[in-house]
């Protein structure tokens, strides 16, 4: 199943499992967003028992409906994919990526069964604050769900919690609280739900914007960029703040991707923040590999070094610095944690050696030894590094990172800035008179999407090499399947999911050019 | 009749009459999403992707076993 793994293969998994995640994402964040933005409209109709914040609620509450229908269990190809695509990673992880897992698909299912019922179905049969705490219940459950989802990525980031058993090849959990409190997951559940409250946002304003031009619903597509637009604003900021705390957390457990999507090669202090540039190819060799350069760059001085490290003077180590090592700043090269990494996996197989000559004694030494404090944090650590040969094998696709962190970041500051221009035309009382503001939100609504996307190929290639970082590298993971049957698998996908995706969009543009009900009664 | 018979009772006709009096939309979500479902747990599942460590091997010891050899022995 896994000999003679060829790189064909690696690269048609990878391309498969990207392309089915990139489909999910594009469902997602609007269901954690829209949910709610429509918990609040819901909230000032019950309070006020004005029946337009009735009819308001239930239009965007019937595109949440499609939505939400359209991209519900996409995300369960994922978790085929791990037990046939990439079966050795799967073991590998054991129960710490199948408890968070578990827990977000048995929330899921009572969630969605039960409160989503109660939104769609529930309307003058329950009371209203029955209904409306229905509402607000499967806002906080589809984000705690996403929660779980990313808890189980940050530890593929940053692997914790756990203790590696040589008689069962698994990672087992042994600390629960550990693999959820994962600064990781934690800095990623934040950036993550506020960026699917940012795109629920734009997009709440941009079809609102389209109503204005078309000059229907007049109040309904104010009042909605009312909400949507406060709530669009506050969430940008807590996106941009988030993405920050996100980026220093990065900088911590995962410094080579840090110093990637800043293309940082030298450490230094005094380092610059590149807030725009270009990259070329045929830049600095690293062993047999070129490093793209800059062509041309607009630098922040020191203001890396200000993030990071608190002051200019905050010395930033650069990606030479992992590879060589640095031992003044106390980073450890790459061939250290490459002997380190061997000497885990020589343990490995000096247990399964034991064990095979029936030494239960030394056989049990071995395995304890994988449990002591020291070896995890010494050598385990580095596993993975036993099957990297090169040392610019540790370094991602620079420009992917550079571009794709930048583009998002930029993105990220358009959308406080489109925010608060809506809210000051609409306070002012000149939003219907700027139509060309209104096409500009119209056509903005895929930029969040975009936006995302761009962050999910950051948090995934910037990791490469590692499927989990510094303990297995992609490679280890995959299955040896033909690579023409994943080839196959990959279209098949690409078909279902264009088609969900044209669904989707069709039925939703039908509603929307339909609008919302004439007449709602209190 | 018993009042947690009649709490289910209200449960089953409260969906039931959701289901009856579903919009146009509503129906064709319905439809979309038991086709997805379909394709999703019938044909995906059952065709292209068997969980392989589970096909292949008859116990969780063998499946280390072989995870442990693969890691020990392949680069």
């Amino acid at each position: 199943m896994f000999e003679n793994i060829d790189l064909s293969l690696v690269n048609w998994s990878r391309g498969q499992f990207a392309l089915t995640a990139v489909y999910h994402w594009l469902f997602v964040p609007l269901t954690l967003g829209l949910s709610f933005i429509i918990a609040m409209m819901e909230t000032i109709y019950v309070r006020t028992g004005d029946p337009e914040w009735k009819r308001i609620t239930k239009f965007w509450m019937k595109l949440f409906g499609i939505n939400f229908a359209i991209g519900v269990a996409t995300g369960i190809i994922l978790e085929f994919e791990f037990g046939t695509n990439w079966s050795a990673y799967s073991w590998f992880v054991g129960d710490i990526f199948g408890a968070p897992l578990a827990i977000e698909g048995i929330m899921a299912f009572f969630l969605e069964s039960t409160f989503i019922a109660v939104m769609f179905f529930g309307w003058n049969k329950v009371s209203k604050k029955f209904h409306l705490a229905s509402t607000w219940l499967v806002a906080i459950g589809a984000n705690l769900s996403a929660l779980w989802i990313l808890v189980a990525n940050a530890w593929m980031q940053n692997p914790t919690g756990m203790v590696f058993n040589p008689e069962t090849a698994r990672n087992e959990m042994h600390s629960f609280w550990e693999v959820l409190f994962n600064p990781v997951a934690a800095d990623k559940f934040l950036h993550t739900i506020t960026s699917g409250f940012v795109l629920a946002s734009i997009f709440v304003v941009g079809i609102s914007s389209w109503f204005l031009l078309k000059r229907r619903e007049a109040l309904m597509a104010k009042r909605s960029i009312l909400i949507a637009g406060i709530f669009g604003l506050l969430s940008s900021v807590m996106l941009a703040l988030t993405g920050d705390m996100s980026a220093r957390t990065i900088a911590k457990y995962q410094p080579v991707k840090f110093t990637s999507f800043e293309a940082l090669y030298k450490g230094t202090a005094n380092a610059p923040l590149v807030a725009a540039g270009i990259l070329r190819k045929d830049g600095e060799k690293v062993g047999e590999r070129h490093l793209p350069s800059f062509v041309f760059r607009i630098e922040i001085p020191g203001f890396l070094s200000m993030l990071t490290g608190g002051d200019r003077d905050a010395y930033v180590p650069g990606i030479y610095d992992y590879i060589y090592g640095n031992p003044e700043r106390g980073i450890m090269s790459f061939s250290e944690k490459k002997e380190r990494g061997e000497v885990a996996r020589k343990a490995l197989q000096d247990y399964k050696t034991a064990v095979d000559k029936g030494e239960k004694v030394r056989a049990r030494e071995l395995a304890e030894q994988f449990t002591s404090a020291g070896f995890r944090e010494n050598y385990f650590r580095y596993f993975g590094y036993a099957y990297i040969d090169k040392a610019e094998d540790i370094i991602p696709d620079v420009k992917v990172s550079f571009y794709t962190f930048h583009l998002m970041v930029m993105l990220g500051f358009l959308f406080i800035l489109q925010f608060a221009v809506v809210l000051w035309l609409l306070y002012s009382g000149n939003l219907e008179r700027h139509r060309w503001w209104l096409w500009v939100m119209l056509f903005s609504i895929p930029l969040p999407y975009l936006a995302g996307e761009l962050g999910w190929v950051l948090a995934e290639m910037g990791r490469q090499p590692w499927i989990i970082q510094d303990l297995m590298p992609v490679h280890m993971g995959v299955t040896n399947l033909k690579a023409g049957n994943v080839q196959v698998t990959f279209w098949l996908f690409a078909i279902l999911f264009t088609a969900l995706l044209s669904a989707e969009v069709s039925i939703m543009v039908k509603q929307i050019r339909k609008g919302p009900a004439k007449k709602e009664e209190e | 009749m018993s009042r947690s018979a009649g709490f289910f009772i209200r449960i089953f006709r409260f969906y039931r009459d959701g289901f009856r009096n579903l919009s146009d939309w509503g129906r064709n979500v319905w439809i979309i999403i038991l086709i997805k479902l379909f394709v999703i747990f019938f044909l995906l599942r059952l065709l292209f992707f068997p969980d392989l460590l589970k096909k292949n091997f008859s116990s969780d010891p063998e499946r280390g076993d072989y995870i442990r050899d693969h890691l020990i022995n392949n680069r």
